[in-house]
């Protein structure tokens, strides 16, 4: 406590701790993502009652945030040090806001916000819950601006504040309609993820009394020189504050049980993105702030083995499309946490990768599961069947994704999960890289099965047949286009894997060298 | 002080995790409130405990409340506040839809437990149609 004291009259402001505003090129570009969707919320609650504006609005603000984002990614790529850093409010670090995008975060940007312009063209495709309630718009420009401020953030305390801002948003989007299994479903939603966030405040509470700092560069410095149990225990606690998030085993419960019940676009968003951020967030503690000797290599592996075990038995036994998908998630998570549980360049570039691949795809799945929904009426293997007659562009856009994430190759999925066994191999860990072989023939399994059911064979269920008979129902043009639009960049991302798997390395390459992320944010001051 | 604090924090989370294992609604919300206002009490004492209001030039910076830990508790009370809102409304919504504000079983997992169910009572059919075949009388 006397440490906090000493850094608090240490840090007391002096001229020279005030950054002339307008500094460094960067410095627009990085608060963009996270600014742009509040204010584009804002504007959108205004024009609540007229929904072309919304529209026009959402789009513009999103279409921006991906065009800023790509030129970002570009620039740190170039940047010397792959790193931007920028103090918001004119004060110094630690005591400014503290932004900061490296490779990492600036890949996830793009990808993020690449995911969240097409769903939000499929969701206004779908004419559902998009046009029926005036406050998806404003709601979902809030989650895409939390969902960046996640990725942009330099601060423990602000990356909770960019979380709480991007789940608030997603509980009013889960239980969007308010029907009874949304409510229900919703409700151990929040539950869970407040149990998260007060974990997440009680580890900040604690983090904070031992080093008097949330700034993750300068956590980066004082974590190092605790007592190792001490270090331990944090790294312990943001694991598990992370992981519920994350999904991991075994504290994924609720994602199966939640995710199904939200409208449509919505899961494909959640399923894409939230559990990705909790994965990111895991990423970039246990890079950043914590030294070799409190990193949970032997543990993690374990939980990743376990989650890809878990995940992919849930989506074997479940007969509904979207469930089976939501169990599939938590099987893949797994996969990233076993990239990132061998502390190595190949193992973390892999992870990386991984994480790009596993958005793009798996955003494109629950798209076409929402097509195949909208078509058949029903998403139950068990009353589907013979799609690949009746609607042969879904069953086209299905196979894609569905082979990427098997890992068969050419697809990203392979050499995502080829990069990751070879990281595995090189460090000999030999019964993870069994468990994810093993996983990725199970996986197979599932795909194969929503196959033969849903495209294949000869559709029982008397209603579902009439509604995918010729000329009944079409699917609108846009949900199709969006839908279009995630799995040519998921084919893009096979075509330019080498390049892509480059990028990966080199971001790799910055998370394993924590002091240039200190160096950056904290400048000559250290 | 910061003892009678500590005390205070673990009370509330004790009491909290207690409510918040019960079914109904309105205890699980209640037992949210009580952990969060836990979490916030030790994000209170985190900090350097008591001194003189942090205003630059009344005092001797070395004698300032540390401010950090305040402002973090009170963004982390307004987050908790609005969510805590968010969930009475979800609980009302709840209890119009059921009349009661019981937290239901997962239709699914009830709907998988059933199978299960199901196939072991067919393999107990199908052993006793085996003992009736083995056995003619």
């Amino acid at each position: 406590m006397s440490g906090a004291l000493a850094t608090l009259a240490m840090a007391l402001p002096t001229a020279d701790d005030v950054v002339a505003p307008g500094s460094g090129s960067f410095d627009v570009l990085i608060p963009l993502p996270v600014i742009v969707p509040l204010v584009a919320a804002a504007l959108s609650i205004v024009a609540a009652g007229h929904r072309p504006t919304q529209r026009v609005i959402g789009l513009g603000a999103l279409l921006t945030v991906v065009v800023g984002n790509i030129v970002l990614l570009a620039r740190v790529d170039d940047a010397p040090d792959g790193i931007a850093a920028s103090q918001g409010g004119g004060w110094k670090a630690p005591l400014g806001i503290s932004l900061v995008v490296d490779r990492f975060a600036a890949i996830m940007l793009v990808v993020s916000s690449l995911m969240l312009i097409s769903v939000l063209v499929y969701a206004i495709g779908q004419q559902a819950e998009e046009r029926r309630f005036a406050a998806f718009h404003p709601v979902y420009l809030v989650l895409a601006a939390g969902v960046s401020a996640s990725f942009v953030t330099g601060d423990l305390f602000n990356l909770f504040v960019a979380f709480e801002m991007m789940l608030v948003a997603s509980y009013v989007l889960l239980t969007l309609g308010g029907r009874a299994g949304q409510v229900r479903s919703g409700m151990s939603y929040v539950v869970i993820s407040l149990i998260a966030s007060t974990f997440f405040i009680t580890a900040l509470a604690l983090i904070y009394s031992a080093t008097g700092t949330v700034n993750m560069a300068e956590l980066s410095e004082r974590i190092p020189e605790l007592p190792s149990g001490v270090r331990t225990g944090f790294s312990l606690l943001l694991i598990v504050v992370f992981g519920i998030k994350a999904g991991l085993f075994p504290l994924f419960f609720w994602l199966p049980d939640s995710y199904p019940t939200a409208p449509n676009a919505v899961t494909a968003i959640f399923a894409g993105l939230l559990t990705k951020v909790g994965v990111y967030a895991i990423i970039r503690t246990q890079l950043l702030l914590f030294p070799d000797d409190a990193r949970q290599g032997t543990l993690l592996l374990i939980i990743a083995g376990l989650t890809m075990v878990t995940g992919v038995l849930g989506a074997l036994a479940n007969d509904d499309l979207q469930r089976i998908l939501s169990f599939h998630i938590i099987s893949h998570i797994g996969y990233m946490i076993f990239g990132l549980a061998l502390f190595t360049l190949a193992g973390i570039a892999g992870a990386i990768f991984y994480v790009v691949h596993h958005i793009i795809v798996k955003t494109a799945l629950f798209l076409v599961a929402g097509l195949i929904e909208r078509k058949a009426g029903s998403d139950r293997l068990s009353r589907i069947g013979g799609m690949v007659r009746s609607a042969p562009m879904i069953a086209v856009l299905f196979a894609f994704p569905a082979l990427s994430i098997a890992g068969l190759p050419p697809f990203s999925g392979f050499v995502a999960k080829f990069a990751l066994v070879d990281a595995g191999v090189l460090v000999e860990q030999w019964p993870i890289v069994a468990v994810s072989l093993v996983v990725s023939l199970l996986t197979m399994y599932v795909m194969g099965r929503i196959w033969s059911n849903v495209f294949w064979g000869t559709c029982e269920d008397e209603a579902v047949a009439e509604r995918l008979a010729p000329g009944r129902t079409s699917v609108p043009l846009l949900m199709t286009g969006a839908t279009v639009a995630v799995v040519v960049a998921s084919l893009a991302m096979m075509v330019f894997a080498g390049p892509m798997y480059d990028l990966a390395e080199r971001a790799a390459a910055d998370l394993l060298v924590p002091q240039i992320y200190v160096r950056h944010v904290l400048g000559a001051s250290s | 002080m910061s003892v009678l604090l500590a005390f205070a924090a673990a009370a509330l989370f004790g009491t909290g995790t207690f409510l918040l294992l019960q079914r109904r609604l309105s205890r699980i919300i209640i037992g949210i409130g009580l952990i969060g206002h836990g979490s916030n009490i030790l994000l209170l004492t985190s900090g350097s405990g008591r001194g003189l209001p942090p205003i630059i030039g009344s005092a001797d910076p070395t004698d300032f409340a540390d401010p950090l830990p305040q402002a973090l508790a009170l963004t982390s009370i307004v987050i908790t506040f609005g969510v805590t809102a968010f969930l009475f409304a979800l609980g009302y919504r709840s209890w119009k839809i059921t009349h009661d504000d019981v937290v239901e079983d997962d239709v699914e997992d009830r709907y998988i437990a059933r199978r299960v169910d199901q196939l072991v009572d067919e393999g107990e059919a199908a052993a006793r149609l085996n003992e009736l075949a083995e056995d003619p009388e």
